[in-house]
């Protein structure tokens, strides 16, 4: 029993410089990559965002889906529905708005984009 | 094998995300963006839904069916209600990471054994205190935008208002130490669920004394909050997608409310327990100021003589819903040669951008959208500033009012232009609560009436009376 408590307080722990690391790094890169973002484009990188973040859905599918008792899985399910929510409003609002920024006014010749 | 082809393709989604915001750089590349982000995400959903030990099916495709079903038409909402819809999805980003934190926990804690370690209790904690206080903390924003009845606009602020605010928050992590010191301890189910109600609470409190104006900012840092308890997720799921998708979130809001925070000088701290309406003096007393008033006519006039115009929009033109009508007066404008810009200041409107958004939806190219530090050095040579529904982001108060309110924050310069006409609804001070000099000046005229009117009339005028509605 004590070892099994050892090992299951062992995997974890090994697992967690690298997590740090990871968030270390995700949050370093993000700020570069955010940073460039035209200020043009503030409020669908906003909309973007919000459905990048959605991807907890992941975790509430994991809670969801397995062989839990009941009331977790509830929960997890209406996280999914949150989560959707977010994923499906978002990434339409974000092209919505996109599809409205030009360079030529209607009546002109636009270029491709 | 499974383990490794998930992992595998967590990675891939990644890198597409990473990508996406990459390609946000620029409105050229932002349409990839999506595409990335929506590859990112199914993949990521199929990725995780495959796994073997998901074996409930049923209520996974309902609650996905219904986050479509919700989904679509709030993307549809008209443009002038981002800022509430966005503070919604943060309601529902924190709502979603505070409840699998929430199932987690007492999962764990019914399965005994050595589940709950330290750090794990740690995330969890952090991850149902972000998730939960974000919940009703955008509610509470997204009511605020919205102008629901019951949610008073004005700051509203009481004694010792910061103190209680900031006991609450002590008292929570004080009972989320207990629990990590204690994670199966027959009292601590029941802590964990108070941590959550204080949370819960904390989110309402902490939004109550913010002002409408301030709400750029607000929405920001809970933008930056729903990721952070998405990372919080990756660290208690021991999930790398979570935590990068999380941080990339995360960091997005913390930016844009730097932003924010720098275009209205003023600290993060300051916008979040500054209670903003709390710090103006009302000036009473002092002499009768006096605003010269044009008509459409004479306005239309100066307008056509004009060789340089720059529009400045605010939120007043978000409310009328002019930005169709400005577009037009933009055509009859070039038309004349006229060389017609627009000033965006970073926080005009209610959020992030929201100008930019107003007026590409008004097919205004963007490249005709200046920043404020860009068009700031070209004033003195314009010939007509157009002031459409902006206030504060024009008062010149910010300069050189020591005791004002909005001393220090960067404004548009329209009071350095040749001539200034500024659209307003009624006489009454915006949000700031205070006097704008602007409108007082030797060289403005006010316009008053609802923005999408009154410039409806300049436009008639301008193409000769004869208005093509």
């Amino acid at each position: 029993m004590i070892v099994l408590t050892a090992a299951a307080e062992a995997a974890p722990q090994a697992d967690l410089w690298s997590q740090i690391f990871v968030f270390l790094l995700a949050t370093f890169i993000g700020l570069g990559v955010i940073r460039r973002v035209s200020r043009l484009l503030h409020t669908p990188l906003m909309s973007i965002t919000n459905a990048i973040s959605a991807i907890a859905v992941v975790g509430a599918i994991l809670v969801a889906g397995p062989d839990y008792p009941v009331g977790t899985r509830v929960l997890g399910a209406i996280a999914v529905f949150a989560s959707m929510t977010n994923i499906v409003s978002g990434f339409l609002i974000t092209h919505r708005m996109l599809k409205m920024f030009k360079t030529e006014p209607r009546s002109g010749e636009g270029p491709r984009t | 094998m499974i383990a490794g082809l998930v992992q595998f393709t967590y990675l891939v989604a990644t890198a597409l995300f990473v990508f996406a915001l990459h390609w946000m750089n620029a409105p050229a590349t932002a349409r990839r963006a999506v595409y990335a982000g929506v590859a990112g995400m199914a993949l990521a959903i199929v990725a995780t839904w495959a796994q073997p030990e998901v074996v409930h099916h049923l209520w996974i495709v309902v609650a996905v069916v219904a986050g479509f079903a919700v989904g679509v038409p709030l993307s549809r909402v008209p443009l002038t209600a981002v800022p509430q819809r966005t503070a919604l999805s943060h309601a529902f980003g924190g709502l979603a990471a505070g409840l699998v934190g929430t199932a987690k926990y007492y999962l764990w804690f019914g399965e005994g054994s050595g589940q709950l370690t330290a750090f794990r209790t740690v995330a969890l904690i952090a991850e149902v205190l972000l998730g939960f206080l974000t919940f009703t903390g955008s509610l509470m924003a997204a009511g605020k935008l919205q102008e629901v009845k019951w949610i008073p606009q004005r700051p509203v602020t009481y004694p010792f208002q910061n103190v209680a605010n900031i006991g609450l928050l002590a008292l929570a992590v004080g009972l989320g130490i207990a629990v990590v010191l204690n994670p199966t301890a027959g009292w601590a189910p029941a802590a964990f669920a108070v941590i959550i109600a204080l949370a819960l609470a904390f989110g309402v409190l902490l939004i109550i004394p913010i002002g409408g104006a301030d709400m750029p900012t607000v929405i920001a840092i809970l933008n930056s909050y729903a990721g952070l308890a998405a990372v919080a997720m990756g660290f208690v799921l021991d999930n790398k997608l979570l935590i990068t998708a999380g941080a990339l979130d995360g960091s997005s809001g913390l930016i844009l409310a730097i932003i924010m925070c720098k275009a209205m000088n003023r600290s993060f701290t300051n916008v979040l327990f500054g209670a903003f309406g709390q710090v103006q003096q009302l000036k009473t007393g002092g002499e009768e100021k006096v605003y010269k008033s044009e008509t459409i006519e004479g306005g239309a006039q100066v307008l056509e003589q004009a060789s340089s115009v720059v529009i400045v929009p605010g939120y007043g033109m978000a409310v009328a819903q002019a930005q169709h009508k400005v577009r037009e007066l933009y055509d009859q404008l070039k038309k004349r040669g006229v060389s017609v810009k627009f000033a965006i200041h970073p926080v005009a409107g209610r959020m992030p951008g929201h100008m930019n958004v107003l007026l590409a939806e008004a097919d205004i190219p963007y490249t005709d959208l200046v920043e404020m530090d860009e068009i700031n050095p070209d004033m003195p040579q314009v010939d007509v500033a157009l002031v459409v529904g902006a206030n504060d982001v024009v008062n010149p108060a910010a300069r050189s009012d020591k005791g004002s309110p909005i001393y220090g924050m960067p404004i548009i310069d329209a009071d350095r232009a040749r001539t200034v006409f500024a659209i307003k609804r009624s006489k009454n001070p915006g949000f700031a609560g205070i006097d704008n000099e602007l409108y007082f000046s030797d060289r403005t005229w006010m316009l008053f009436g609802d923005a999408k009117n009154v410039i409806g009339d300049l436009v008639k005028h301008l193409s000769g009376g004869s208005g093509m509605h």
